[in-house]
């Protein structure tokens, strides 16, 4: 079955401490090539039936992110979706 | 008649027993509401108390504001019903868009727990008329999510409004933006503040006893206010 991600981030105006917090400490792990690290948060959604992109649009909007200080994206993956790294 | 004053109990509050307590030392009778009520039991104003409710899951407060009190709440605030939310009951009413913008995790990431000067701003609101403009209070501040932000254009019309009900003075806790601590809506009725008025209202346990000023603000408010 299909599963509905929804992805929140930060808006860019607003400040992340915790990402702040990381970027300061990869110059401890030898990474010095890093300029910032901003921290957001995946959802996955598994509907009963097929995946509704529409309400998953309305529950991001009105629970998972607050559209003052969050953007969002909504997507369809497949239920065994893998995070592959970028090439 | 005594004035009613619900205190609301979510999940995980913590400061409620307080906030009913100084409700009762500034004369009014509390009313314990729960998160789960459809009705609000006749009460004349009521306080979000602090505290983490839901676990602060997802945002501080988001949670907290789709229980079914929070819904009678939001409409009774529209017809004029004083509610003050403290801390935790200030995110609360960010995240149900009672009150413009978000308070999110403090700049330098430390929970922070102190006695706080404020100056009072805006003694035109149903929670801070027992005030002097101007005049500065001592309450503790303890949060880890306290830091204020909104727009520019937010915050200007706040100022320009005098919206901002209370500025941190001697040292800002939390980075909150132009070190705002409290903030009301147009009307008045609805404040927010993140700093704790309930823990500072007897010489035995608080630093002072500023923060009776704003339980008592809110009876002199109903007293002014026609049935």
């Amino acid at each position: 079955m299909p599963r509905v991600v929804v992805d929140v981030m930060l808006k860019p105006e607003i400040l992340d401490p915790q990402g702040q917090a990381v970027a300061n400490a990869l110059p401890r792990l030898g990474v010095s090539d890093v300029a910032s690290v901003r921290i957001g948060r995946r959802i996955e959604i598994d509907f009963t039936g097929e995946p509704d992109l529409d309400q998953a649009r309305e529950i991001a909007d009105k629970l998972l992110a607050n559209p003052v200080i969050e953007d969002f994206t909504v997507r369809v993956v497949g239920a065994d979706e893998t995070v592959d790294a970028q090439p | 008649m005594t004035a009613r004053v619900g205190v609301v109990t979510f999940p995980g509050s913590l400061d409620d027993g307080d906030a009913a307590r100084a409700v009762r030392l500034a004369g009014a009778e509390p009313v314990r509401l729960w998160h789960g009520d459809a009705e609000l039991h006749g009460v004349d104003a009521v306080v979000l108390p602090g505290g983490f409710s839901y676990g602060d899951y997802l945002r501080c407060g988001a949670i907290a504001r789709f229980a079914p009190v929070m819904e009678k709440i939001v409409d009774a605030s529209r017809g004029g019903l004083p509610v003050l939310g403290i801390c935790n009951g200030f995110q609360i009413l960010c995240e149900a868009h009672l009150l413009p913008g978000a308070l999110t995790r403090n700049q330098h990431l430390h929970f922070r727990n102190r006695d706080q000067l404020l100056r009072v701003e805006s003694t035109g609101t149903a929670w801070t008329n027992a005030f002097q403009s101007g005049q500065e209070i001592l309450i503790p501040v303890k949060n880890g999510e306290g830091c204020y932000v909104a727009d520019t254009a937010t915050l200007d019309a706040l100022e320009a409004e005098g919206r901002v009900v209370a500025r941190y003075v001697g040292g800002n806790p939390n980075g909150s933006q132009r070190d705002i601590a409290a903030i009301t809506n147009a009307a008045g009725n609805v404040v927010g503040i993140m700093p704790h008025p309930e823990h500072a209202v007897e010489a035995l346990t608080g630093p002072s006893l500023d923060g009776l000023g704003f339980f008592t603000s809110v009876l002199k408010h109903l007293v002014g206010t026609p049935a």
